[in-house]
C-alpha cells in the first residue's frame, strides 16, 4: 500500500505551504486524512494521545444510522407497493425505496460538503467532520417524495445560516439537520405535511391512504395500525423515523460507544412518557380529551419521529446542553414538549422537531444556571474563608 | 475523622516499559546542568561567570523579580557554559563536575527548635527555595508570601511514574526533617498525601497531616488533593513541594549541606536499562539512557503526560523523577478513523476495543491520532478531572481571555498538569495544558 501514500504525497506537493495552490490545501487535506490518519506527532502538552478523533466519533454515529437507513429503504418501497399490489417482494420493495432515497443522500452530501469545503478554503481551516452525520440525517428526516431541488435548498439554508453563520462546526446553536427540516417545513408546507407526502407517489395513485398515525389522530380518524406495527416501523412517515425498534438498537450502540448521551435519551423518554401519562389521566379528572390525548402514552413513544429525534438529534453534543445536570433537564423537556406540541397543535401533528429546536435555543440558558450554581458555591467558600480569617484576626 | 481521599474520576493508563524496582547509584557524570526554563516565569540573573569554580550550594543565579529565591549549584565544579537561546534567554547553565563533591557548609540546625525566620533564611540561602512551588498559578513560590498550607503529594499515579515510597524508603529521616522545616514556614498545616494501597512507608510521619489517597490518575496530582482537602480561594496562596525535595531540604538541616539528590526512573518501551538511578539534579540524558538508539525515539524529561521533550545531548529537568523513552509516531495509518480498528492503541473511548482488555499494557507512540478540530464532544473532559469545576467552560474562558469568567470557574484551583489527561482524551485534540498555562500567565499579569 506504500505506493498509494507516495502517489498522494506527490499529488499534494503543489498544495504545500508557500506553493501555488496552498489556498486549496484544506480540501486536499480532507481527502488525504480520509484515506490516512496523518503522521502528525505531539508537539506540546501530553506526549501521547487517545486513538479517538472527531472522524471516528462521526463515523460511529453514521454506523448507528445504517440499520435505520436500510430498513427505511425497504419500508419506503413496502408502503408504496402494498397499496397497489397484494404481495410485496422483499427485494422489490428495497429496490424501489433505495432508488428513491439514494439520490436524496447524494444531493445532500454533494451540496452540503461542497459548502463545507468552500468555507474551509475561504476561512483557511481544516474541513470539520460534522457534516458526515448531518448530511445523512437530512434526507432521513424528510418526506420521501420531496423534490431534490427543495432538499438542496434546505441543505444550503441549514449549512450556511444554521451553521457557518455562527462560526462553523462546534459553534452552531441549532441542530443543522433539523434546521434543514424546519426550513423545508415552513417554506414548502404542501410537500412537508398532509396525507399525500408520506408514501411514495401517493398523490398519483388512487385510493392510497398515506397519512401518518399522528395525522390520522389529529384528523379524528381511527388508526388502522397496532402497537407492534408502530414499534417495528411498518407505518408511513418521514424516510427513517418510523422504526422505533431500530432507533432503540442505534441508541444502544451510541450509548455503548459513549458517543451519544444516555442521559439525554433516557430523560427525553421519561419526559415524553410523563406528558403522555398526564394526558391519559385527563378522563379520570373529568376532562373528556380527544383522540390525541387519549392515545396511550407508550404509543406516543413509538410513533412519529420521537424515537429517531431523541436518539440522533437531541443528542447532538454541539446544540445540546453541555453539562451533566443540564443534559437531564434538556432531555426531559424535549420529550415533554414533543408530546405537548403533538396534542395541542393540530397544524403540526409531529412535535419533536420543534421541541428539539426550542430546547436547542434554551440549552445555553440551562447550562448557564447549572454553571452559575458551581460559581456560587465557589464564591460562598471564598467568603467563608474571609470571614474565618476576620474572626481569627479579631 | 477520616482523612482519606477517594477519587472516582480519572484514568489509569497502563503502558509498557515500567522501571524495575532496583536502585542503582549512578556514577559521577562529567557535566550537570540547571535549566532556568524549569522555573516558570523566573527571569534569571547570573551571579557567576563562565569558568568560575563553584561548590555544591553556591549560588548560580537568582530570580530578577523575587530576588530572595536563589538557585544554587547541585554539584561542585567549574561553570562550563551558559547556553542561550533566542533573545539571549538562558537555557542551560552547564557545570563540569569535580571528581568528588565539595560542599558549601551551612551548618546543622534543628528546624523545630530554631527560630522560624532562621529556618526560612536557611532554606533560601542554600537554594532550597527553588524546590517550593506556589498554587495558584503553578509558579515558583515567592518567599515574601506566607502560605495558607503546604502540600506534599507522596505518591505517583501518572503512567510509568516513579514510585515515591521506593525512592524515599532509605531517606525517611531526611524526609521527616524536611517536613519539620516546612512546618515552620506556614501557620497552617503540612499535608502529606500517601498512596492508600501503598506499603505504608510513610505511616510514621510526624508534625504533618497524612491523607490516604485512593483512585486512578490524576489522584496523585497535588492540585486535585488541594481541591479535596482545602481548596484555594481567590487571593490565597499555598505551597507545594515534591517529596524527594523535602528530603533534600531535610538533608540540609541534618548535614548542613545542599544535597541535590535526584532519583530517576528510566522507563518507557524504548529504554534499555529500566531501573531507578540515584544521581544529582540536572544529570545528562545521554549518560542515563546508555547506548540506546534514539532515532525516532521521543526522550521525555518527566512522564508521558506532563514531561518536556529533550535531546540526547541535553540534561534532565530540575524536578522530574522520570526519564521516559517512547517511539515517535510519525507514520501514517490507513483508514485510522474506522471505529474498532487499530486496537493496539489504547483509548478511553468505546470506539476502540481496548476497553475489553483492562489489564493489558500498551506500547504507545507520540502520534496525535487525528487532527485538531472544533470542540464538539461534551462530557469527556469531566470524566478525567476529579474536581468540582467545568473544564471545557474554563478552557473556553481561557481561550477568550475572559478574566472574570476564568476566576469564577476556578482558574486558581488548577495547574496545567491537571489538564494533562484532558490533552490525552479529548476528541478535538486541543492542547488543554497550553491553554491553561496561557490562562494562568494572563492571570499573573492582570491579577497577580
Amino acid at each position: 500500500m506504500e505506493w498509494i501514500r507516495q502517489k498522494l504525497d506527490k499529488f499534494k506537493e503543489p498544495f504545500a505551504k508557500g506553493k501555488k495552490l496552498e489556498k486549496y490545501s484544506p480540501a486536499i487535506n480532507a481527502l488525504d486524512t480520509f484515506l490516512y490518519t496523518p503522521n502528525h506527532t505531539t508537539q506540546k502538552g501530553a506526549h501521547i494521545r487517545d486513538a479517538v478523533d472527531l472522524k471516528r466519533v462521526m463515523i460511529t454515529v453514521v454506523i448507528a444510522l445504517i440499520p435505520v437507513l436500510l430498513f427505511s429503504m425497504w419500508n419506503t418501497g413496502y408502503q408504496y407497493l402494498k397499496q397497489i399490489q397484494p404481495e410485496v417482494d422483499f427485494w422489490d420493495a428495497f429496490g424501489h425505496g433505495a432508488m428513491e432515497i439514494l439520490p436524496m443522500i447524494v444531493v445532500s452530501y454533494a451540496v452540503g460538503l461542497g459548502i463545507e469545503f468552500a468555507f474551509a478554503i475561504f476561512r483557511g481551516h481544516e474541513v470539520n467532520e460534522g457534516y458526515l452525520v448531518t448530511g445523512l440525517l437530512i434526507p432521513m428526516i424528510m418526506p420521501v417524495g420531496l423534490p431534490l431541488w427543495m432538499l438542496a435548498i434546505s441543505v444550503v439554508f441549514a449549512v450556511i445560516i444554521g451553521k457557518e453563520a455562527f462560526g462553523g462546526t462546534g459553534m452552531n446553536i441549532l441542530n443543522p439537520a433539523l434546521t434543514a427540516r424546519a426550513f423545508a417545513f415552513f417554506a414548502y408546507p404542501t410537500y412537508m405535511s398532509g396525507n399525500q407526502v408520506w408514501v411514495m407517489n401517493a398523490a398519483k395513485v388512487d385510493g392510497v391512504s398515506g397519512e401518518t398515525i399522528l395525522g390520522t389522530l389529529a384528523a379524528g380518524q381511527p388508526v388502522e395500525y397496532d402497537s407492534m406495527d408502530m414499534f417495528m416501523g411498518l407505518i408511513p412517515g418521514s424516510v427513517s423515523e418510523t422504526s422505533a425498534v431500530l432507533c432503540l438498537l442505534g441508541a444502544l450502540f451510541l450509548i455503548f460507544t459513549k458517543v451519544g448521551s444516555w442521559r439525554i435519551m433516557l430523560s427525553a423518554v421519561i419526559g415524553a412518557a410523563a406528558m403522555g401519562l398526564i394526558f391519559n389521566a385527563l378522563p379520570m379528572m373529568g376532562v373528556e380529551g380527544n383522540a390525541l390525548t387519549n392515545f396511550p402514552w407508550y404509543n406516543h413513544l413509538i410513533v412519529g419521529g420521537l424515537a429517531f429525534g431523541i436518539v440522533y438529534m437531541a443528542t447532538d453534543p454541539v446544540s445540546a446542553s453541555q453539562t451533566l445536570k443540564g443534559k437531564w433537564i434538556y432531555g426531559f423537556l424535549i420529550g415533554f414538549f414533543s408530546v405537548m406540541i403533538r396534542v395541542f397543535n393540530p397544524a403540526y401533528p409531529e412535535g419533536v422537531m420543534l421541541a428539539i429546536l426550542l430546547m436547542n435555543v434554551f440549552a445555553p440558558t440551562i447550562d448557564h444556571y447549572v454553571i452559575q450554581a458551581n460559581i456560587k458555591r465557589r464564591l460562598k467558600r471564598k467568603n467563608e474563608g474571609i470571614n474565618a480569617q476576620i474572626n481569627t484576626a479579631v | 475523622m477520616s482523612n482519606d481521599i477517594r477519587i472516582n474520576k480519572g484514568l489509569t493508563l497502563r503502558l509498557k516499559g515500567e522501571a524495575e524496582k532496583v536502585l542503582v547509584d549512578a556514577p559521577r557524570f562529567k557535566t550537570y546542568a540547571v535549566k532556568p526554563p524549569d522555573f516558570h516565569a523566573v527571569i534569571p540573573k547570573m551571579v557567576v561567570k563562565e569558568g568560575a569554580k563553584v561548590q555544591a550550594g553556591d549560588e548560580l543565579f537568582f530570580s530578577k523579580y523575587t530576588g530572595e529565591v536563589r538557585f544554587t549549584s547541585p554539584v561542585s565544579g567549574t561553570l562550563k557554559e551558559i547556553k542561550r537561546g533566542e533573545k539571549r534567554r538562558i537555557l542551560e547553565v552547564v557545570i563540569e563536575a569535580d571528581a568528588s563533591d565539595s560542599y558549601r557548609e551551612f551548618g546543622t540546625m534543628d528546624p523545630l527548635s530554631a527560630d522560624a525566620d532562621a529556618v526560612k533564611a536557611r532554606i533560601l540561602e542554600s537554594g532550597g527555595g527553588a524546590f517550593l512551588n506556589q498554587r495558584p498559578y503553578d509558579i515558583p513560590a515567592d518567599p515574601k508570601d506566607t502560605p495558607k498550607a503546604i502540600f506534599v503529594s507522596a505518591l505517583n499515579t501518572a503512567p510509568l511514574s516513579a514510585d515515591v515510597e521506593f525512592i524515599l524508603k532509605d531517606r525517611l529521616d531526611a524526609f521527616q526533617a524536611g517536613l519539620n522545616a516546612l512546618s515552620r514556614l506556614t501557620p497552617g498545616k503540612v499535608h502529606v498525601s500517601v498512596a492508600g494501597n501503598g506499603a505504608g512507608t510513610f505511616s510514621g510521619l510526624q508534625n504533618v497531616e497524612i491523607h490516604k489517597v485512593f483512585g486512578p490518575h490524576p489522584a496523585a496530582n497535588v492540585g486535585v488533593q488541594i481541591h479535596k482537602i482545602d481548596p484555594i480561594n481567590a487571593g490565597e496562596r499555598v505551597w507545594t513541594i515534591k517529596p524527594e525535595d523535602v528530603a533534600n531540604i531535610g538533608d540540609l538541616f541534618l548535614t548542613g549541606r545542599f544535597t541535590a539528590v535526584r532519583t530517576v526512573a528510566v522507563c518507557g518501551s524504548e529504554a534499555k536499562d529500566r531501573k531507578y538511578y540515584r544521581t544529582i539534579i540536572g544529570a545528562p540524558v545521554a549518560e542515563l539512557i546508555g547506548d540506546v538508539s534514539t532515532k525516532d525515539v521521543r526522550i521525555i524529561s518527566g512522564d508521558v503526560l506532563t514531561g518536556t521533550q529533550v535531546n540526547r545531548d541535553q540534561y534532565l529537568g530540575f524536578f522530574p523523577n522520570e526519564l521516559t523513552l517512547i517511539p515517535e509516531g510519525n507514520q501514517y495509518r490507513m483508514f485510522g478513523w474506522l471505529p474498532f480498528t487499530y486496537n493496539n492503541i489504547p483509548s478511553n473511548s468505546r470506539t476502540s476495543l481496548t476497553w475489553m482488555f483492562p489489564k493489558r499494557k500498551y506500547e504507545v507512540n507520540t502520534n496525535l491520532h487525528g487532527e485538531e478540530r472544533a470542540l464538539v464532544v461534551t462530557g469527556e473532559m469531566e470524566e478525567v478531572l476529579p474536581m468540582d469545576l467545568f473544564p471545557m467552560q474554563l478552557l473556553k474562558a481561557c481561550m477568550g481571555a475572559d478574566i472574570e469568567k476564568m476566576e469564577n470557574l476556578g482558574i486558581y484551583e488548577v495547574a496545567p498538569e491537571d489538564f494533562a489527561l484532558i490533552d490525552y482524551v479529548n476528541t478535538s485534540k486541543i492542547e488543554a495544558q497550553e491553554i491553561i498555562r496561557l490562562g494562568l500567565d494572563l492571570m499573573i499579569t492582570e491579577v497577580g
